[in-house]
């Protein structure tokens, strides 16, 4: 077993080995620009591109006509809401989202509101949840786009898209997801789901970063876009810029093992060590499980935990050997916890203590048995230091101390 | 967050963890932060009738800066005058460890468990002084 343990697949994955042997020689033999239409190493490019636009079109049952190649799932949110709004702003200019998506999105709808767009946050229940009810009830004359993504990145929640997509149809309102975090961990299919815009990211399912895709439904409803990047025409003009061959391979590569992933029995060992983490953990007092509980409202390779009385930073230095992240604040540059985990209603102080684990293709058993022992030792290591956990075992309510904010 | 090695040498051999009788006369408890700001320093100390820091202990929840700057002013306090300890201010701690700016608030937080402790101890010490001056004499 080798140190350290990578264990935060939400952040990113390592490429999958099949998909760097794919992409090599599109570095080296392969090496047209996809838009040279009138000699061999352009056609070589372009059957590289179009083969990747069918793998991943094959991944969410799309046509390789909606899918349209970006630069990462940044560059998707973007695109499906600022575009979404620039093309269709006569016809209103309200936007519903929730309030635990990515930065991606939110940063996008503030950006818009400066446009004077409107902007509603859904608020979340306590496992991370909205309600195609909810959705519903947002909806109003002026409403042009929905965007609630499938499943988060830090708590695992799945939200039920097909019944808010249906929702967003039934008044004739687009609909956004951000699938980056559900591809090969979950089904996803663009019919069955009700969904217009998807946006897709290839390296957290083990493909290349730089590279992403956002789908866009062609036909009832066929939803058009406003471009953000001008240029050259590639994308049927949606997104203009010489395609990064390799990349795409990569992409379409990773599609092509996401998808195998739920019949090579991938799905199913990553949920087992996964649960086997869970059961490890739960055996330590007082740790406290953040989104919903394991099982069809979670990924499969998703575990958020808090760990009372254990400061999440000074925890991620304790297991140094294992990588993970938490929503400490004292990660962050705003030394504010996580928001998402906020937006749940998870006390600050133990929003302060939470770890993330992202569990992947390449983790073992034995890796998992090792990170399960190693926090429970830190565990009893940081609280044997902490003096709330000193004040709450000698019977002290902690809320009854006037504590100094500073 | 990448720390400085001797951050990293008090995070994982934290000097002086652990916990003084808080009811003693001789022992001044300092308690800072808030866990809802995602720190809070105990610092103890104990300190002789002439005024010297005898015993200083710490717990802290808090960041890897937090754990190293009370650790850190265990040891420069032990054995060292009260006027010594009053006049150790954040930007000593932050200096001695090479905090970044992020983290800078740690010492700051370092340097009031100091201040909270000795006047906790002074407290102490005024009222018994006062209880003695109170009683009959024999």
């Amino acid at each position: 077993m080798k140190l350290p343990i990578y264990l935060d697949n939400h952040a990113t994955t390592r490429c999958d080995p099949a998909v760097v042997e794919a992409m090599l020689p599109y570095l080296t033999e392969t090496f047209g620009n996809a838009g040279s239409r009138n000699h061999a190493f352009g056609w070589a490019a372009q059957a590289g591109v179009d083969q990747a636009r069918e793998q991943l079109a094959d991944l969410i049952g799309a046509d390789p006509k909606e899918i349209v190649y970006t630069s990462g799932a940044t560059e998707s949110d973007n695109l499906a809401i600022m575009g979404v709004a620039r093309f269709y702003k006569e016809k209103g200019r309200h936007i519903i989202t929730t309030n635990i998506e990515h930065k991606a999105v939110l940063d996008a709808c503030h950006a818009l509101e400066k446009e004077g767009f409107e902007i509603t946050y859904l608020p979340v229940d306590t496992l991370g949840l909205v309600t195609a009810e909810q959705v519903s009830a947002a909806i109003r004359e002026d409403t042009i786009l929905v965007s609630v993504m499938h499943s988060n990145n830090e708590i695992g929640a799945i939200q039920d898209i097909a019944a808010i997509g249906a929702a967003c149809h039934d008044k004739g309102v687009i609909f956004h997801s951000d699938a980056v975090q559900s591809l090969g961990k979950v089904p996803f299919d663009v019919a069955a789901l009700n969904v217009d815009l998807v946006s897709i990211s290839a390296h957290k399912m083990y493909g290349p970063k730089g590279i992403g895709a956002l789908y866009v439904r062609r036909g009832r409803p066929r939803i058009r876009l406003e471009p953000m990047i001008f240029g050259g025409g590639q994308e049927r003009g949606i997104r203009s810029g010489t395609h990064a061959v390799h990349q795409i391979v990569g992409l379409g590569k990773a599609a092509e093992l996401a998808k195998a992933a739920f019949t090579n029995g991938e799905i199913e060992r990553v949920t087992g060590l996964r649960d086997r983490l869970w059961s490890k953990l739960q055996a330590i007092d007082e740790v406290y499980l953040n989104g919903p509980v394991p099982g069809p409202q979670r990924l499969p390779n998703n575990l958020n935990v808090s760990l009372a009385y254990c400061e999440g930073e000074a925890m991620m230095m304790a297991i140094k050997d294992l990588a993970v992240s938490s929503g400490s604040a004292c990660t962050s540059a705003s030394l504010e916890p996580s928001y998402v985990l906020r937006a749940l209603g998870v006390e600050v102080e133990l929003a302060h203590t939470s770890i993330r684990f992202g569990i992947g293709r390449f983790n073992t058993t034995e890796e998992i048995d090792y990170a399960a022992d190693l926090v429970a030792s830190k565990v009893g290591w940081l609280r044997d230091m902490s003096p709330l956990y000193e004040l709450v075992k000698e019977g002290v309510d902690l809320k009854s101390i006037s504590w100094t904010a500073h | 967050m990448a720390y400085s090695d001797k951050v990293v040498d008090h995070y994982e051999n934290p000097r002086n963890v652990g916990t003084l009788d808080k009811n003693a006369e001789d022992v001044g408890t300092g308690l800072v932060g808030a866990p809802a700001c995602g720190d809070v320093m105990k610092l103890q100390l104990r300190i002789s009738d002439d005024g010297i820091i005898e015993d200083a202990k710490f717990k802290t929840f808090g960041c890897g800066s937090a754990i190293a700057s009370s650790s850190l002013v265990t040891e420069m306090v032990k054995g060292k005058s009260i006027e010594y300890a009053q006049g150790i201010s954040n930007s000593t701690i932050a200096e001695e460890l090479n905090l970044p700016p992020v983290k800078i608030h740690c010492s700051v937080l370092a340097e009031d468990a100091i201040k909270a402790a000795i006047a906790d101890y002074q407290k102490k010490r005024a009222s018994r002084l006062a209880a003695a001056d109170a009683s009959p004499k024999a």
